[in-house]
Order: structure tokens, then sequence, then C-alpha cells
């Protein structure tokens, strides 16, 4: 008896309280989707792409909408829980039945999300890293971040120019860092890299010099490695210069890419090289870059409006809602095939993360040039120019 | 040599923070038999508020006491609230209660503050000093040093203050404290007070080595738990004990082994010790009464 | 006896007329997802019920078992090429010989001890499947090939409705007639006093035992039960925050209570879905939901009503 009555209760309260957050449906509305991991472990990632989704489409509805209609954005929080996700996804399509979705912050939650969506046939852009998302191409699953293999071919190739061969990698255990790190290996070869050293950490630890230590006296070094995000590489970057490691080149990647890794590793980050997009450095960008214009105005309307730095984060948010958009404005329907169908001839498209062209063997539409080789100097972010 | 004596440094240095933790569990267990999963949301209150009262402009001394005022008065309120009221319940349900306390706790922090990493300065600069060839971070000795005196001022309060002496009565039979006269309810209070202060002083004292955010609490609070298990649930020493004997294990598990299974090694060792002593080192027999 | 005997009848029937009914009040198959959230997480707190409600013994290591579960039916047909039913039999399986050999020196360590060395069992159980990618696919995960049975592939929220449903129902008479059995009653003077069982004659590390695989078995079924459902698994299921959520299930439906734990379930799988639309504020109010309803219905959800229902009806 109880059982049933809580349930019903509980149920009710949750359709009841749907009807007040969303209002009445209007018929000159187009509803789109967002899981994302605004609190746990990813709320760093999420919490960006949360603030820009909401930002920009409220800048899109104040300028008329897309088409006519206006957008309604639904967004709920899955703290990182890959089953949570998975819940909130099929919510989105049997009970707000939106058209499109643009979220899943982590490698974890999008794939977890990506069957229900594959089923009901409606284009989700993921904003996740891995390449298992695009890989192999899924009819309705499109990505707007660099993949990890992207990451490790770059600095790969940067290590390469510096005849550097024989790394040392020290990556961080969750998703994000065992993905990269297992890219890594797999691209290594192919660059005649010789990983000498592999080491992790848990990504809740606190101190990492017993592996550092291990790496140091690892003969061969020439270079450091280190995949990860969140705040264990800033913790690593510190342990690195406390060991007095700086005389060996060391790489961190596009998972710690904003202003927030400088400050918390501090004076230890200096001369850290890693790749990420435009985006970090668009006041260093030559007037001619194609990028410029879009990577400037976003920050200055992220900074403004949220009062935090900008990360690659949220700009990856915020290519996938404007990826959307487009497409949407180019089938003038909101149907999810004809919408799915123009995401996937996106070409051309100038984001905060590269100039994106996709195919229908190409869901992510980005190549190498799209990332950007970037030393910290004095507390900043700087271009490397190629060749040094 | 120096690899060993760097792998010693790091293990202490973690292990110490793990050490005032389990005090801090220890301290609440003892007078009031609740093992409290919020004791990790003490140390971020430490980390977190003295990061923002310092972003303010209050000179960091002062933040420092700030937040350990703010964690004490939480420590208090979560006392009267939601433990007092639940006197006499089981031990699971009460155990539920300061689950929740700490969901409630981290989602309280993550409103107020934010939800990004913090940092706060080094108490002494970042130069490494040079150990006999390993290099250790000055803020390593702040806290063991911090955690030293910590535990050295509960030693002199519990074993030369008549309140401390009330405290122990209390720990060693509850009721036979409240026949000889001892507020029991107070000491509880005092308990919670004193527990979530030495919390927010280990969050204080190992923000510049480790960072902070709002959800840095659960590890710790699991961390800390099996350290004061590991030592002898009740037993101070043994709290202080296992602290240092965790962080040490995960820093040689780490340097020697692997360091992807230097959690699982740290918890094989709990296994096999509670195997071959099931009340951990310095755990009291406790013989059930029928 | 008798009336023992239509209590039990009366439980049974009802909870197959609530999930019968349910499904006519429900307007899209996003709520029979969610429902189905429910009966599998209600089937593993029934499990770690009968350990902690009935044996009186606390595990918080117990996700390892629902993981195990989980990725048995994730790796057996991928990796060894066994049938996912047979993949299903064998997580039970490993799960119960796991908890065979770790049981006996593991029970002999009393309250926190016995909560701490579970503890570890499950940080090892969650480490080793985050770790060997190779085989669950590491952090992220892997997918799960859908369950087919004689040629019908089980699959849709509908479908698994009724099969998390009927495997509930199914779940919850054994443990009903569990309560009813020598073992039961053994059980119970268990949770009672250790030393009085003894006494009386109870072989009390024997009884432990088997409470302790029996829960586990119930966990695994759960946990394949979940990973067939997602058609994805990830080594979350397996960790130390889904223990502690099974433990709250149990305690906040009410200890040594079924019906408790279907309700605990039901309460605290549905909350987040309810409290979502409060953004920032959901964590906040979750805990302070878990809070007062464990002052105030100290014993659990259900036996306070009840007790509360029944002290009603007599006056």
């Amino acid at each position: 008896m109880k059982t049933k009555a809580t349930l019903k209760i509980a149920l009710a309260a949750g359709a009841m309280s749907l009807g007040l957050a969303h209002g009445a449906l209007a018929q000159n509305t187009v509803k789109i989707g967002s899981v994302l991991s605004v609190t746990g472990p990813s709320s760093f990632l999420g919490e960006p792409e949360d603030k820009t989704l909401r930002l920009y489409v409220d800048k899109i509805n104040a300028a008329g909408g897309v088409a006519g209609k206006k957008i309604e954005l639904v967004i709920y929080d899955d703290g990182g829980d890959a089953n949570k996700a998975r819940t909130f996804a099929t919510r989105l399509i049997e009970d707000d039945k939106v058209i499109a979705m643009v979220g899943g912050t982590t490698t974890g939650t999008t794939m977890a999300m990506v069957p229900v969506f594959e089923d009901a046939k409606v284009p989700f852009i993921s904003l996740a890293g891995a390449i298992e998302v695009i890989d192999p191409v899924r009819k309705f699953v499109f990505k707007t971040p660099h993949t990890d293999k992207m990451a490790c071919e770059k600095i790969f190739e940067d290590l390469k120019r510096r005849n550097l061969t024989k790394i040392g990698m020290i990556s961080g255990t969750d998703g994000f860092g065992a993905s990269m790190r297992a890219q890594c290996l797999k691209v290594a070869p192919t660059y005649g890299m010789q990983i000498v050293s592999d080491e992790t950490y848990g990504p809740r630890d606190s101190d990492m010099t017993a592996q550092l230590t291990k790496i140091k006296n690892t003969a061969g070094v020439q270079a450091v490695v280190n995949p990860g995000f969140g705040q264990g590489p800033a913790i690593v970057t510190r342990n690195y210069a406390q060991l007095g490691m700086n005389n060996i080149p060391f790489y961190q990647s596009h998972g710690v890419a904003s202003k927030s890794f400088i400050e918390l590793a501090g004076a230890a980050a200096e001369g850290v090289r890693l790749p990420a997009a435009a985006l970090l450095v668009g006041d260093k960008l030559p007037e001619s870059d194609p990028q410029k214009k879009v990577v400037t105005e976003y920050k200055q309307t992220y900074e403004s409006a949220t009062k935090q730095p900008v990360s690659t984060f949220g700009g990856h948010a915020y290519d996938g809602l404007f990826i959307l958009v487009e497409a949407m404005k180019r089938a003038n329907s909101t149907d999810s095939q004809k919408i799915r169908d123009e995401i996937e001839k996106t070409k051309g498209f100038v984001g905060t993360g590269g100039i994106v062209n996709m195919s229908a063997t190409d869901h992510l539409g980005l190549d190498l040039s799209a990332f950007r080789m970037l030393e910290i100097k004095n507390g900043d972010w700087s271009l490397v120019a190629s060749g040094s | 040599m120096a690899e060993f004596l760097q792998f010693l440094i790091s293990g202490l240095t973690v292990g110490a923070v793990y050490a005032l933790v389990a005090l801090g569990f220890t301290l609440i267990y003892n007078a009031s038999g609740v093992v409290n999963f919020a004791q990790g949301e003490f140390v971020m209150l430490g980390g977190m508020v003295t990061v923002f009262a310092s972003a303010l402009g209050v000179p960091l001394p002062l933040a420092a006491l700030v937040a350990i005022v703010v964690a004490m008065v939480i420590g208090l309120l979560l006392h009267r609230l939601a433990i007092e009221p639940a006197r006499g319940a089981s031990a699971v349900t009460l155990i539920i209660i300061t689950i929740g306390a700490s969901i409630l706790l981290r989602g309280l922090a993550a409103i107020v503050f934010d939800k990004q990493f913090h940092k706060l300065p080094a108490f002494t600069g970042d130069t490494p000093v040079d150990l006999l060839g390993a290099a250790i971070q000055p803020q390593s000795f702040w806290v063991l040093g911090g955690a030293a005196v910590v535990v050295l001022a509960l030693y002199v309060f519990l074993e030369h203050t008549l309140l401390g002496k009330a405290v122990l009565a209390t720990a060693a039979n509850r009721l036979a404290a409240r026949l000889v006269g001892i507020n029991t309810t107070t000491i509880m209070a005092l308990a919670f007070g004193g527990s979530a202060a030495i919390g927010a002083i280990a969050g204080i004292l190992v923000t510049p080595i480790t960072l902070t955010s709002y959800d840095v609490g659960t590890l710790l609070a699991l961390k800390g738990f099996a350290a004061a298990m590991l030592g002898g649930m009740g037993n101070p020493v043994g709290a202080v004990v296992g602290g240092l004997l965790l962080g040490l294990l995960e820093a040689f598990g780490a340097g020697y082994l692997s360091s992807t299974y230097k959690d699982a090694f740290a918890f094989l060792v709990i296994l096999i010790v509670l195997f071959a002593a099931p009340q951990g080192l310095f755990g009291r027999r406790v013989v059930e009464r029928v | 006896m008798r009336a023992l005997m239509n209590q039990r009848f009366l439980t049974l029937a009802v909870l197959a007329v609530v999930i019968g009914i349910l499904p006519f009040v429900f307007p899209s198959s996003y709520y029979f997802r969610v429902a189905s959230l429910v009966w599998v997480s209600a089937l593993a707190a029934i499990g770690l019920n009968i350990l902690m409600g009935q044996a009186g013994q606390v595990s918080l290591g117990h996700a390892a078992f629902f993981g195990i579960g989980a990725y048995a039916v994730a790796i057996g047909p991928v990796h060894l090429g066994i049938p996912s039913w047979a993949a299903l039999l064998l997580g039970a399986g490993l799960s119960a010989l796991l908890a065979f050999l770790v049981g006996r020196p593991i029970l002999r360590l009393k309250g926190h001890y016995l909560a701490i060395a579970t503890l570890g069992l499950g940080v090892l159980v969650a480490l080793v499947i985050t770790t060997e990618s190779r085989w669950t696919g590491g952090p992220d995960g892997m997918p799960v090939e859908r369950l087919t049975l004689f040629g019908w592939r089980v699959s849709g929220s509908y479908t698994w409705y009724w099969v998390t449903g009927g495997l509930l129902l199914i779940g919850t008479w054994i443990a009903l007639n569990l309560d009813d059995t020598p073992t039961g009653r053994a059980f119970r003077a268990l949770h009672d006093s250790e030393v009085a069982a003894q006494v009386v004659g109870v072989d009390v590390a024997r009884f432990k035992l088997q409470a302790f695989v029996i829960a586990a078995v119930y966990a695994s079924l759960a946990g394949s039960a979940l990973a067939f459902m997602n058609g994805f698994i990830n080594p979350d299921q397996a960790g130390f925050l889904h223990s502690v959520e099974l433990v709250t299930i149990v305690v906040l439906g009410g200890l040594g209570s079924v019906v408790g734990s279907i309700v605990g379930a039901a309460v605290l799988i549905t909350l987040p879905q309810v409290l979502t639309v409060f953004h920032e504020y959901e964590h906040l109010l979750l805990g302070l939901i878990i809070i007062v309803s464990m002052i105030f219905m100290r014993s659990g959800i259900v036996p306070t009503l009840s007790s509360l229902f029944l002290r009603k009806a007599r006056s």
C-alpha cells in the first residue's frame, strides 16, 4: 500500500514541479535538451558549459530565435553519474520531447546516453573528449572537443621537432587520463616515441612526488607528458618543480586548458607546454586568423556575464550550440532527422575550437591545425612558434 | 636513500592529514558513539573559508581563525540540530544522519562558495628544502608540526584538565559519567566543536599543498575512517598511528610497487591487520554483555 | 502462523498490484525507466537488508557484488564468448564464491570493524574494475550486449519494467519466506545478540556467512539486470558511493523490513529526479530530507509508519 502511495506522491510531485518549471508549451518554441555534469568531480567542465548554453540561448531568443521559433533549453545535472545521465537522457526524449541535444560532459556519461539518442533518432552533439564517441561513427552522435588522440599527436609532433624521443608519462586514472594515456601509447610508435616510464595517480590524490621521483630516477627520460584533468595536473606540476625537474621539458594536455590551471600551479607552471584551442590565446592571434573574431567575442561575452575566466570547456558548448543552430536554420525545420542531416553537412564553421568540416565519416570535423601548441610564460599563455 | 626519504616525507605529510581526520572521528565517537561521516566536510570548510576570507582581503592568520570558528559553529549546529534530536537512535541511523549532513554541507558549500578548485599560498614560501637529497616543500613541515601541536594540545587537555577528564569519563562509560554529575550533552557538544576545529586546522594546513574545493571531504572521510579503524576505534594514539601508517603505505606503495594499485595495497594491509587484530592496532577488546 | 502467512501473501499481492497498476498512470516511458531503476535498487537493497536488518551485519562495500554482476554480463559475451544468460549466472556464482571465501575472516569482525573491512573489499573490487581496462573498458566503462532469451531480445524500457518488476517480486517472495524459516529465525537471533544466539546453539559463523552470500547474490543479480537494461556499464556502479547509497536505502526504508527496502529505493531514486528542478539547491535539499526523515522516523520509514498506523487503529 505504502509503496504505491509514496511512489505516486513522488511521481506526482515530479510531474507538478516539472510543469511549474517549464510553463505551458507554446507553439512557436522548440526544445533543445542538455545533460551536463554541473556538480560532481567534473563540475569544472560542466559548470562553464551550463553557463555558456544558458547565456547564448537567452541571446538567441532576444534576437528573435531560430527561424522564427524561440529556443527552450532543458538542462539536467547528472552529477557525473553515468546511470543518472542515462535516465535524464530518457527524460529528455520521452518527457520533454527535445529535437536535439548538446551535452554529455564526460566520455562516461556520453557513452551511457548514446544508445538513447541513437534509438530515438535525435541528434546528440557531445562535449566529451575521447575519440570513442565518434569512432566508429554513429549516425546521430557528433562532438565538438578535439580528441585525446589528436592531443597526443600534437604533443608528439612538437617533441619530434625538438628531437626528444624518450618520454615518461604520468596519467590520471579518471576517464580522461586513462583514455588519453591509452591513445598516447597507441600512437607513440608512429612518431618514433619510446615510453620509458609509465606512472599513474588517482583523480583525488594530493601528492604525486612518489611517482615523479620514479620518473626522475628512470635513466634517459627526455620529456614528461601528463594526461589528466581537474586539480591533479596542477599538483603534478607543483611537485615537478618541487623535485627540481624543470630541466626536463614538461607537457600537459588540453584537459587543463583554463586560466585556473596557471593560478593553481603558480610559478611551477612556467615553461609547461600544452596543446589547446585558439580560445586561450585570442588576444595574441594575428588579425588575419579566421578564429580571431569568434574567440574574442565569446571570451568577452562569457567573462562579462559570469565574472569568471573563460575556459575551452565552455567553448565546446558554444560550438555545439551554434553548429546545431546553423543546422536548424539550413534545414528550416524542427525535424530531428533533417537537422541531423544538416549537422553532418557542416562546412567551414568557425568555432572556438577550430574550423569544423564534418562529413558522413567524420562527426568531429577538426584536424590537427585546430590545436595550437602553447607555452606558459610569465603566468600567461603564449603561442609556440612552429620550429622552436 | 634520497628516494626513500622523499617517499617517507610525502607519506608522513599526507598521513598527518589522515591522522587529524581520524582524531576527529575518535573524539566524536568517544563522546557520543557516533561515527561522523561529515568529518571530511570540516576539512573542506577549513580550507574553503580561509581561501574566501583571504580573497576578501582578510590577512591569512585571521582568515584561518575565522575558518576554525565557522567550522566549530557548524560542528555545534550539527550536534544540536541533527544528532541531539535523534538521541537514542541506533548507530546506523546516526551514521545515515551524518551522511545526510555531509551531502547537505557539500551542497551548501557549492552555493556559498563555488565549484572551482582553490589554493592558499604556502605559509613560508615555495622554495623546496634539500634534505639529504630529497626535496621537501616547507609547507610539509607546517603540516607535520601543526599536527603534532594539535595532538599534544589534545593530550594535555584530556589528561590534565577537569573538562578533559570528563570527556574521558564519558567515553569510558556514559551512564556512569552522568551518574557522577557530568553533563554528557555538553561533553558531546564539546566533542563536535573540538573535532570540527581539528578538521578545519587540517584543512588550512594542507590546502597550500593539495588545493581544495567544495567536495574534497568525501575521500578524506573515507581515508580518515580507515585510519581510525586501523589504529583501533576510540583510541586517540591509534588514530594518529593509523593515519601516519596509511599515508606511508600509500607513498611507499606508489613508489616501490605500483602507483595504480597503491590504494589497493593500503586497504589490503588494513584487511590483514584486522584479520590478525580484530580491534585494530590499539583498540580495546569489547566484551558483549547479554 | 496463519496470520503471518496472510500478511506475507498480502504484501506480495499489494506489490504485484502496484507493479501492475503503475503502467496505467505512467504518462511516458521515462517513468518506466525510473520505476525499473527503483525495482533494481530495491532488489539489491532487499538482499543487503537480509544481511543488515536480519543478521545485523553492516556492509559498506556491497556495490562490489553489484559491480561483479554487472561486469559479468558485460565481459562474458564479449571477451569469453559465453551467452548472456549464462554470464548472469556466472556473475551470481562468482559473487557467491567471493562472499563465501572472504566472508569467514571478514565476518569475525564486529560493528565498525566489519564496516571498514567490507569497505576495503569494495574499494579493491572497484579498483580492479577501473584499472584492468583491457577487460572492463576502464573508468569510462563498456557496452553490454542485449540479453537474448530463447531468441527473444530483451530491450526497451517497457519490457525491462516487467522483467525487473518480476525479479523484484521473486526477490521479495524469497526474502519474506526466509523470515519464517529456521535460518531466518537464526538471523534475527544474531541481530539481537550474537552471544545469546551462540549460547542457545546457533552456529553464528555459519549463519552470518549464509546471510552474506545471499546478500551478495541479490546484489549481483540486480547489477546484471541494470547492465542489461542500460546496455552500458561503468565502474561507478561498483564504487564506494553506490555502496553508501544502498546502505542509505536500507536504513531509510527500515532495517529488517522487506517492504521498507522497496520504499527506501523508491524515495532515494525518485528524489533526485524531483529535486533536479531546484538546480543548485538539489544536494542541499537531498541532505536535509535524509536528516529530517531519519530524525523523525529513526527506525526507518516503513516500521515507523506502520507502528503509528497500528497505534491509531487500536485507539
